[in-house]
């Protein structure tokens, strides 16, 4: 009987402990406020782009040759771009490129470098070839071996995406690999070495998150940059095909007539800085979350 | 105190055991070696708790590691249970891990601050794939209870214990897969005196208890001497003595020994102690000195000691030194 009670109050405490624990977790992600917001951020740039591409009376490819560069008005709310274009509905459906290449670029080099920078910190001779073979993408600039790799691939969205991944996953792999270096030093991970745990355990299990906040910080900056170079890459031509707007390309071609028509790089710009300052809001917020200490 | 104890067969017959760590230029040439256990034996019988002193750097550690499989040995028979562990390394070591664990001397960094103590102390028996979900939960509050824990530090994360607390964790981290030799590496050296004894108490009821068999490596000789039934001590890679630890604490053979012993201080300030100063500073194990490698700082070498390498001889029952200048 005795035991058969323990067991029964054993059961009710770890339940207890289990619903404690969910309500704290939930809590914690509620009381961050940036988490919250930057989220909160993003959740509405992406609704701009889906829903809000229904509800504007423009195509985004109308031109109107009598109303070139017109201010904001009650017709056209952001203005007219140099061809007549209305510029709200450029801006909304060049959301949608800029965050599908932002969101993209940002998601494939975090997960391509995250495995190039864990493995090499790792293994020590995977290091020392995976990190020269960085060291030679990293020697030349962003934008020229986008601009090469654009040239051999052709201009469409999914290249630019690759493009850009290419581009940029040495960085990510660069800092997920000091910070894993490091981790790999630690007592915790001989521990459950000599435990007899399999090195795929240690890397993703236990090394994996110990390298999340680098990572988070690189790659919301790498979100911002792609959605930057995408837009210099169209201006060269080689990036999104021309009629189709993109907040980088919106702010290049209002960069030739920025003293006549201000709005058609602030409007872009805006978007381009809330939608990272979403980002890396929620990046921090997340951190913060899963950082036990915190 | 067992003076049948060579009669019985050892749980762990360590064999000329040796590491080398190579030195090696910026083109991956290997230059020279630093010889960090050099020809290490000594037996571990069953139940009992083997000290193994020396001053920092003379390779305590890395023989520990060298047993657990952290550090690849460079030469020797490591026998277990009648088997040569180091015949097939890789595969006995992924199945003898469970028989062997160790308990790290910082208690701080040993354990990971992302994971919560439930998660730490379930993960060896996730990867030794031993129990259901709920039976690991259960076993792993059980085991809290045994280190005298309680089953609502499940969810607490490592920042929120200190460090006793923290190394009683590591304890039951070590035990929670039922191990036969736990290798304590200096598992008090980071705590403060009050909790030392504690931890040290705690590890004294765990082995009655699980019939555990220690390797305890410290520098600290009246820790060791608490918990120990024989002690090695150690000098540059090699075990210069050992014996029983009431015979060696009374009786110091080896001029090494005796020097470390005489740094011991005694709980009695009038009584005036004869404290022997070693001259000079540990040899590198780059390239240790010819001979006896304790000749450079003893007080009574002569020059037979600069000459040949001492064999190791036992001098009463179960005490073995190597010197040439004891009988």
């Amino acid at each position: 009987m005795d035991t058969v009670r323990q067991n029964v109050n054993l059961t009710e405490t770890k339940n207890n402990l289990k619903k404690q624990q969910r309500r704290l977790l939930m809590r914690k992600f509620l009381s961050n406020k940036p988490a919250v917001t930057g989220l909160s951020i993003m959740l509405f740039l992406i609704i701009l782009s889906t829903v809000g591409a229904w509800l504007v009376q423009y195509s985004p490819l109308e031109m109107d040759p009598t109303s070139r560069l017109e201010g904001p008005s009650a017709e056209h709310v952001l203005g007219t771009d140099n061809f007549g274009r209305d510029l709200l509905s450029r801006v909304i459906y060049g959301s949608q490129v800029s965050l599908i290449v932002g969101f993209s670029v940002a998601l494939i080099t975090s997960v391509c470098g995250m495995i190039i920078g864990l493995y090499a910190s790792y293994y020590k001779r995977l290091d020392n070839i995976l990190m020269r073979i960085c060291d030679g993408l990293m020697s030349f600039p962003a934008i020229l071996l986008a601009i090469a790799i654009m040239a051999a691939l052709g201009p469409s969205i999914n290249n630019v995406i690759l493009a850009l991944s290419i581009v940029y996953t040495p960085h990510i792999a660069r800092v997920v690999r000091s910070s894993g270096i490091v981790v790999r030093k630690q007592t915790y991970i001989e521990a459950i070495e000599s435990q007899g745990a399999s090195s795929t355990r240690v890397i993703w299990k236990r090394m994996a998150p110990n390298t999340l906040s680098p990572l988070i910080v690189q790659s919301t900056f790498i979100f911002a940059n792609a959605i930057i170079i995408e837009a210099a890459l169209s201006f060269l031509g080689a990036g999104v095909p021309a009629p189709q707007p993109s907040w980088g390309n919106i702010l290049y071609d209002g960069k030739l007539v920025i003293f006549n028509a201000w709005w058609m790089t602030v409007f872009p710009g805006i978007c381009i800085i809330l939608s990272t300052l979403g980002l890396n809001l929620a990046g921090d917020g997340l951190r913060d979350i899963i950082d036990p200490n915190s | 105190m067992q003076p049948q104890v060579t009669e019985k067969k050892p749980l762990l017959n360590v064999k000329g055991l040796k590491k080398y760590f190579p030195v090696k230029t910026p083109l991956g040439r290997t230059v020279e070696h630093v010889k960090a256990v050099n020809d290490v034996s000594f037996k571990l019988f069953e139940g009992e708790t083997y000290g193994l002193v020396g001053e920092s750097g003379c390779g305590k550690s890395t023989t520990g590691r060298t047993i657990l499989g952290l550090d690849n040995p460079t030469e020797g028979e490591l026998l277990y249970k009648d088997q040569n562990i180091l015949d097939d390394p890789k595969k006995s070591f992924v199945k003898l891990k469970k028989d062997f664990q160790m308990v790290f001397q910082d208690p701080f960094s040993s354990l990971n601050p992302r994971q919560r103590i439930g998660s730490i102390l379930e993960e060896p028996l996730i990867i030794h794939n031993i129990a259901s979900k709920q039976k690991r939960m259960d076993m792993v509050m059980e085991i809290l209870h045994k280190v005298g824990l309680s089953s609502d530090n499940y969810y607490h994360y490592p920042h929120e214990f200190s460090g006793g607390q923290r190394q009683r964790i590591g304890i039951a981290r070590a035990l929670i897969i039922n191990p036969k030799i736990i290798i304590c590496d200096e598992p008090v050296s980071a705590l403060d005196v009050s909790t030392q004894s504690q931890i040290i108490n705690l590890m004294q009821e765990l082995q009655k208890e699980y019939k555990l068999t220690y390797l305890f490596i410290a520098h600290d000789i009246s820790v060791v001497r608490h918990i120990s039934d024989r002690i090695g001590v150690m000098y540059l890679g090699k075990i210069v003595e050992e014996a029983e630890t009431e015979d060696l604490i009374s009786n110091p053979s080896h001029p090494y020994s005796q020097a470390l012993l005489s740094a011991v201080p005694l709980p009695e300030p009038s009584i005036k102690k004869e404290r022997i100063i070693l001259k000079g500073d540990i040899p590198s194990p780059l390239n240790p000195p010819s001979g006896c490698f304790f000749h450079t700082r003893c007080p009574i070498a002569e020059d037979i000691c600069s000459e040949k390498v001492p064999v190791r001889k036992e001098i009463r029952p179960n005490h073995f030194v190597s010197c040439h200048l004891v009988d």
